[in-house]
């Protein structure tokens, strides 16, 4: 069957995800004289990058005029625990300042400093002072400000449809299948780039930060096209989702509380961080109670408060305390602002903070301590892409944010997210126009390629008897949580491989009722391949790893490994089937490596 | 687990009515958390719009027993067991399917609207911009696009044809925040206001406010204060003044 009956839109560039990355990419590839399509699974405007909140980390050095690039690469490399590809992270700690400058000639409108400039808060694992913010909605200002310049660019916005295949010729990718979520019916989109902006996975697990639409999509896109994915056993649990009530459960509570002042403390009062600070960060985090607080306004003479450790670090001892019997009464710790703080300090630096508790847990920070745990939360491994153009391993074919992997290593800090996606978005944008401008020959697609995409589609409504889709997605979630989740060792991997594969045969065969027009049991249906397929790579990478590591630990292999420091786990799609390998990581240049050495 | 009767309408193109599903509700839910449940056990393909679940995104818009609220903001324990509730949507728009109507009314409006054009950056090549200057109209920036004022705004919600030539107090807003917007030098947006917005057609009923997600006071700091100054433009004294003081005129 030829494949003129779908609706076909043509393009040199597809973004497919409308977040901070895709929108930051579209706008630079429209801006590069190329004709540009941008694909979203929701309405625009609503990607995940609302959810962010703390803030965009660059080293503008408005509050700490010491703060620079070297400094930020360093904090952003010992964060992810020397894993990261050392290119992109110094590439993102150069260009992050310009920008956030860029995001305010568009109209953003951060918290400024007393003389006017933009004011730079407190987080994790940061040095100094970093992170550009408004108050705690920074992720909403930067996505708005994306979309309405983005709007103004001459791009063309494809908003709720769902890209479920790429589309290749040859060695190279040449556009992607989807469907319309309104009408449930199949679109093509030739193209002769493609930059994945999708996203992470945190679908895949019970107690995540993470929406519906974060199911692995450009993931799986890129690994079934041929792409290599890297890092997959790192994910990050964010130390501070809320507890209570069990429906709120998962829900972020941005680091900001701490970055402003706020303490983890357990059920006897005790701030228990400074029994977890690691022989890696000793240099650097003060042992005692006095220093700690000193520090937030002296920086120069005291060392961060252990509250701020990286993520990874703060999450496992949270779990400590927990296991330890030192929980708060629904399984949590404590995370209290209200005696540190004046009350409307809080409501000014955190109002959103304020409303989420307020409103959905009926708890008033500014008087109370909020109850708090760790919550899946990002995805630090990703599509392995060049760093300077974002390109795969395959020809056309860009990936930028969450779902590129290498940047934040084996452990993201706070705020390097934001500023990945301006940085990494515009590149990957710029690069694709490039590469679309030098396209050889004619952009054609195989409608074959295309026909058994569209079948796909609509197997579910053709089979009698399967399961619910939405029983399938909560059994992962819970195989994933129990067995995938902080703390993991050998056999629980093991036995994680099992069951996914179990749920994948189940997958094949669920069943969906009624019919195309906007059907969330059929959307669900087919997201659960792409879902299925990131639950395997991050289970399979991280029973591969042997040591402990940033968003990644084995309580039977519980130390860091400098053999492992070394190498990327690599995974491919192979004969049908993921293969994993081990791959050295890129080596710094001395330069570089004699930042580490200046100072322990 | 109290059990609760949810009447969640459905159905689609020109056909629907309410649904009634019985639902067991757990500590703390909301709406959407019922709405999924429904989902997952008794009408899998119950359309709904939904992204964060926590008040960010403004997705999940729909009409609670009449009134426009976020199903994820709308807590279960408002209610009392046995009550019936009713779920609906959003409906100034054209529905689609269930709770999900056809939005893109609004994304019109905003591409229409003249945009920033903001002055050239200073030689260091950053802004400075003062806390105070930029206090108002980072409110009218938490606006989350959950287009419960525009649902509400009986000016469109009743006669569809004033959607040609109204932009509605969500892009009101927009227009303030930009027209108070420090860097902004644009003089034509103030005309686009009154002559393409509409914002004439506005009787400052104040449901918009009333409605608004993220308590923004959407008539007296945003429509009010636009709709003065849309009526000093007209006035050739104060609109000399202004340019006089090196202040914005259209």
């Amino acid at each position: 069957m030829a494949n003129h009956e779908y609706e076909t839109h043509e393009h040199d560039v597809i973004v497919i995800g409308a977040g901070g990355a895709g929108l930051r990419a579209a706008i630079e590839a429209a801006a590069a004289g190329v004709s540009v399509g941008l694909v979203c699974k929701s309405l625009l405007g609503k990607a995940h990058t609302v959810m962010a909140e703390g803030g965009i980390a660059a080293a503008l050095g408005n509050v700490w005029p010491e703060d620079n690039w070297q400094v930020h690469f360093r904090d952003t490399m010992r964060g992810g625990k020397m894993l990261n590809n050392w290119r992109m992270a110094q590439l993102h700690a150069q260009e992050a300042p310009e920008r956030v400058l860029e995001l305010e000639r568009w109209g953003a409108l951060f918290d400024r400093t007393k003389d006017g400039r933009i004011l730079q808060r407190d987080f994790g694992g940061h040095r100094y002072a970093r992170l550009a913010h408004v108050g705690d909605r920074t992720g909403l200002e930067m996505i708005r400000t994306l979309q309405y310049h983005g709007i103004h660019q001459g791009i063309d916005v494809y908003m709720e449809c769902t890209i479920t295949r790429l589309l290749k010729e040859g060695d190279r990718v040449v556009g992607a299948v989807g469907y319309w979520r309104e009408s449930g019916k199949v679109v093509v989109f030739k193209a002769k780039a493609v930059v994945l902006a999708t996203g992470g996975i945190g679908k895949a697990w019970k107690i995540t930060s993470n929406s519906w639409e974060y199911t692995g999509d450009g993931h799986s896109l890129a690994m079934w096209a041929g792409a290599d994915l890297i890092d997959m056993e790192f994910v990050q649990f964010h130390p501070t989702g809320m507890v209570w009530p069990p429906s709120v459960r998962g829900i972020l509570v941005t680091e900001g509380v701490r970055g402003d002042g706020g303490t983890l403390k357990n059920s006897e009062g005790k701030r228990f961080m400074f029994n977890y600070i690691p022989e890696f960060f000793k240099g650097e985090t003060a042992d005692n109670e006095e220093e700690a607080d000193r520090w937030y306004a002296d920086k120069k003479n005291n060392r961060r408060t252990p509250d701020l450790l990286p993520r990874d670090e703060v999450a496992r001892a949270i779990n400590a305390e927990v296991k330890a019997g030192r929980g708060s009464p629904h399984g949590g710790v404590f995370l209290d602002i209200c005696t540190r703080r004046p009350a409307d300090y809080i409501r000014k630096r955190l109002p959103s903070m304020y409303h989420q508790f307020k409103e959905l847990a009926g708890v008033d920070i500014t008087s109370e301590p909020m109850e708090v745990g760790p919550t899946c939360h990002y995805v630090m491994g990703g599509v392995r892409v060049d760093a300077d153009t974002a390109q795969s391993t395959v020809k056309g074919l860009f990936a930028a944010g969450e779902v590129a992997g290498g940047m934040h290593g084996s452990n993201r800090l706070g705020g390097n997210s934001l500023s990945d996606l301006l940085v990494f978005g515009r590149r990957a944008g710029l690069h694709a126009a490039l590469y679309a401008k030098n396209f050889a020959g004619a952009l054609t697609v195989d409608a074959g390629q295309v026909e058994q995409a569209a079948r796909q589609m609509l197997a579910p409504f053709e089979r009698a008897g399967g399961e619910n889709p939405y029983t399938i997605q909560s059994e992962l979630q819970e195989t994933m949580h129990t067995l995938v989740g902080i703390i993991r060792n050998e056999a629980e991997l093991k036995e994680a491989a099992t069951r996914i594969e179990r749920l994948k045969e189940r997958a094949r065969k669920v069943r969906v009722e009624g019919h195309r027009q906007y059907n969330p049991g059929w959307h669900t249906a087919l997201d659960l391949e792409s879902l299925l397929a990131v639950a395997e790579c991050s289970a399979m990478a991280a029973l591969e790893r042997k040591e402990s590591r940033g968003g990644h630990t084995r309580d039977d292999h519980p130390y860091t490994d400098d053999t492992w420091g070394k190498l990327n786990v690599v995974l491919r799609w192979k004969d049908g089937r993921v293969q994993v390998s081990r791959e050295p990581l890129p080596e710094m240049p001395a330069e570089l490596k004699a930042l580490f050495q200046e100072r322990k | 687990m109290p059990t609760f009767t949810m009447h969640v309408f459905r159905g689609e193109g020109r056909t629907g009515g309410f649904t009634e599903y019985k639902v067991d509700v757990d500590t703390g839910m909301v709406v959407l958390d019922v709405i999924h449940r429904i989902q997952a056990t008794q009408a899998q393909d119950l359309a709904v719009r939904w992204n964060c679940k926590a008040g960010k995104c403004g997705s999940c818009s729909a009409e609670i027993n009449g009134k426009p609220r976020l199903m994820c903001m709308t807590r279960m324990d408002l209610f009392t067991e046995g009550e019936a509730i009713t779920v609906a949507p959003i409906r100034a728009f054209p529905w689609i399917r269930d709770l999900v109507t056809d939005v893109s009314y609004n994304y019109e409006k905003a591409r229409q609207l003249p945009p920033l054009r903001p002055k050239p950056p200073e030689a260091d090549g950053t802004h400075r911009m003062m806390q105070e200057d930029i206090d108002r109209i980072q409110e009218f920036h938490k606006c989350i696009e959950c287009f419960l004022c525009q649902d509400v705004c009986h000016v469109i919600r009743d006669h569809e044809e004033n959607k040609k030539v109204f932009a509605g107090p969500r892009f009101f807003i927009k227009a303030a925040g930009l027209d108070m917007h420090p860097l902004d030098t644009r003089e034509d947006r103030r005309a686009w206001v009154k002559d393409v917005g509409g914002v004439g057609l506005c009787n400052i009923t104040k449901c918009c406010t009333e409605v608004c997600p993220e308590h923004i006071h959407i008539t007296d700091n945003g429509i009010i204060p636009l709709k003065e100054r849309v009526a000093d433009d007209m006035d050739p004294i104060v609109s000399l003044l202004r340019k006089f003081r090196g202040q914005k005129t259209s």
